[in-house]
């Protein structure tokens, strides 16, 4: 059974924030299973699945749970983070919003595999509404005896909160959104210790992405092997592809790991708008390394796009048209990690302001030859040396900009002025298919 | 205790406080200070001893979560703020012509408020709505596919 049109955009399009609908489509049967087995039967089975984080790290999932210390006094925690916030990605609100039971029933299933009796869902602050879609989806699991002191009618009992976070992307990074949650400014840990040994209320903790999550109760209903079979090698099932930028079709795609760059730019987003070529590609939210047009056949898993020296990350793809300044493009982005970096760690919080006035300067038109290579050596000062990736985040997209796109950048240096459009040498890709 | 919350808003707190364990009530910190500006708008220096000690920490602490998390505003803005989003994918369908759309109409910059307390424009990153490019948040709303034309339509609106 290989499912049609994806796993989860069928329930999307069911409208299951609504109980009724989400039971319709067989909703809830997965929990049932998963109460009536062993926790390690059900760490097993997600293993199997090959369901690795969805959230960026790309982490295996059955692995991080089974890290859950066994015979710990401590309570232990679920938390799901739907903090959402690498530019780029939109694709848990779809899910928050539509999907809404399938993530609570996969709440459910792996709070029993790491017996958790709480679970708290961090949604960022501007979801306002989506907050709202998933309270009232709670309140309706509580009424009809899913969630609270019963767990569908078992000795199970689970308590499920929404708590929102008040806008500071840092706070999706595990550590930070913890702080976030006990109260506190958003600052990452240092790691080790790692939530599964020490997290919420320094208590063992497991944090997901919203669509990990929501993956869950489809590997119990079908089975991990089935999952497994969906995906490529190391990934299992499908994933949801963000693209934004210049496409005829922004949007979310549901697609099996491993779809190529440029199926989904081309087949499912409709291509470049305006007739306009393709001038660069950002494949896995902004603090991946830019791709080039002659590189979009690459598939997009995690282990193609290391590759060839970018990350898939949360699958968030911006495309970029022929008319576009990378250099403006850069300072955009540079700008964003240094308004978001905590401040915490002196190559980050200097670095990134650093990156944002040099390429302010350039675009000025009082850049200098050596401003390139400036670029280059701020950012090595940042990758690596802070406490947590956000440093990096900030140092990539200069990496990848600057190796790839280089004369744009040196001729900005030079001339003082935008070039943009003379640098796109390549041919337009044909399309699949032609 | 005196107050300036309303019974509804304490009420809603209380409920909040049992989300989190007894002795991590200040978990409940940035659930509290969401209620407090959903009723008041901003949160007023005033409340600040008063938050601290529903939680139990030193005002200080609650001081530094309220200029850490750029969601709360420390003053009052207009009735209605505009959040509109710079980062890339909105930059790249052109959130600096909505921008500047809406602050010639409004006669402000980002940052300003209109003297009659009606209008606030400001700049946010990533609203994760990228795919609705440009973009902006009136409010807790968001409003997608911007043009100068839907700016219009919207001010006329709220007149
Ligand atoms: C700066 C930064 C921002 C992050 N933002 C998010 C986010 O918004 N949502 C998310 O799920 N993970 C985000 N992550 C990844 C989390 O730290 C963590 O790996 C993830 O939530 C684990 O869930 P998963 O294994 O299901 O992917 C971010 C990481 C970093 C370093
Ligand atoms: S890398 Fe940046 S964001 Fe991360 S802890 Fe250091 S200063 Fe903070
Ligand atoms: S860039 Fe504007 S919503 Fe993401």
């Amino acid at each position: 059974m290989t499912p049609n049109g994806g796993i989860l955009t069928p329930l999307i399009k069911q409208n299951c924030q609504i109980l009724r609908n989400y039971l319709a489509a067989g909703g809830y049967a997965a929990a049932r299973k998963a109460l009536a087995m062993a926790p390690e039967e059900i760490i097993t089975e997600v293993t199997k699945s090959n369901l690795r984080g969805l959230g960026g790290a790309g982490f295996p999932t059955g692995r991080k749970w089974s890290f859950i210390p066994k015979n710990s006094p401590k309570p232990k925690y679920l938390v799901i983070n739907a903090d959402e916030s690498e530019p780029g990605t939109f694709k848990d609100r779809y899910i928050i919003v539509h999907a809404t039971h399938a993530l609570l029933e996969g709440i459910i299933i792996a709070a029993r595999a790491i017996d958790a009796h709480t679970a708290y869902i961090y949604i960022r602050g501007e979801y306002v509404e989506p907050a709202r879609v998933l309270q009232a989806a709670i309140a309706e699991a509580y009424q009809n005896g899913i969630l609270g002191r019963k767990v569908l009618g078992t000795d199970y009992e689970l308590n499920v909160y929404v708590h929102r976070g008040a806008g500071a992307y840092i706070c999706g990074e595990e550590t930070a959104l913890l702080e976030s949650l006990e109260g506190k400014k958003g600052w990452p840990r240092m790691k080790p210790p790692f939530p599964a040994i020490e997290g919420l209320f320094r208590c063992p903790t497991i944090v997901n992405n919203v669509e990990t999550i929501s993956y869950v109760p489809a590997i119990l209903a079908n089975g991990g092997e089935w999952f497994a079979k969906l995906g490529s090698e190391r990934n299992g099932g499908y994933r949801f592809y963000s693209v934004s930028g210049h496409v005829n079709k922004p949007g979310v795609y549901e697609l099996p790991h491993g779809t190529t760059l440029r199926e989904i730019l081309y087949t499912h987003a409709g291509g470049i708008r305006n007739g306009k070529r393709l001038k660069a590609v950002i494949p896995g939210g902004s603090s991946s390394p830019v791709l080039r047009p002659e590189e979009i056949d690459v598939k997009m898993d995690v282990d193609s796009l290391a590759a060839i020296g970018s990350m898939i990350g949360s699958a968030g793809v911006i495309a970029i048209d022929e008319d576009t300044c990378l250099l403006e493009v850069l300072e955009v982005t540079s700008r964003f990690y240094h308004h978001e970096s905590c401040g915490q760690c002196t190559p980050c919080r200097e670095g990134t302001g650093w990156l944002e006035k040099v390429l302010a300067r350039m675009r000025r038109g009082e850049g200098n030859r050596q401003d390139p290579d400036r670029l280059w050596d701020i950012a090595t000062g940042i990758m690596g040396n802070t406490i947590c990736p956000l440093g990096d985040a900030a140092a990539m997209p200069v990496f990848g900009f600057v190796k790839k796109f280089r004369e744009e950048f040196e001729a900005h240096a030079q001339y003082g002025k935008c070039h943009s459009g003379a640098f796109t040498s390549w041919q337009p890709p044909a399309r699949p298919g032609a | 205790m005196s107050s300036k919350l309303s019974q509804a808003a304490r009420d809603r707190i209380a409920e909040l406080l049992t989300h989190y364990p007894l002795e991590h009530q200040r978990a409940a910190l940035l659930p509290i200070l969401h209620v407090v500006q959903e009723e008041i708008g901003y949160i007023p220096a005033e409340l600040e001893e008063e938050i601290a000690a529903l939680v139990g920490v030193p005002v200080v602490k609650v001081k530094e979560v309220l200029s850490f998390y750029t969601w709360f505003r420390q003053r009052p803005v207009g009735k209605y703020h505009f959040q509109v989003c710079r980062t890339l994918s909105c930059s790249l369908r052109g959130h600096r012509e909505i921008l500047a759309h809406l602050e010639n109409k409004l006669g402000i910059k980002a940052g300003e408020t209109t003297p009659d307390g009606r209008y606030t424009i400001t700049t946010v990153e990533c609203l994760a709505s990228c795919e609705t490019a440009p973009m902006m948040q009136l409010n807790e709303k968001y409003i997608d596919h911007l043009t100068p034309e839907k700016i219009d339509q919207i001010l006329a609106e709220l007149k």
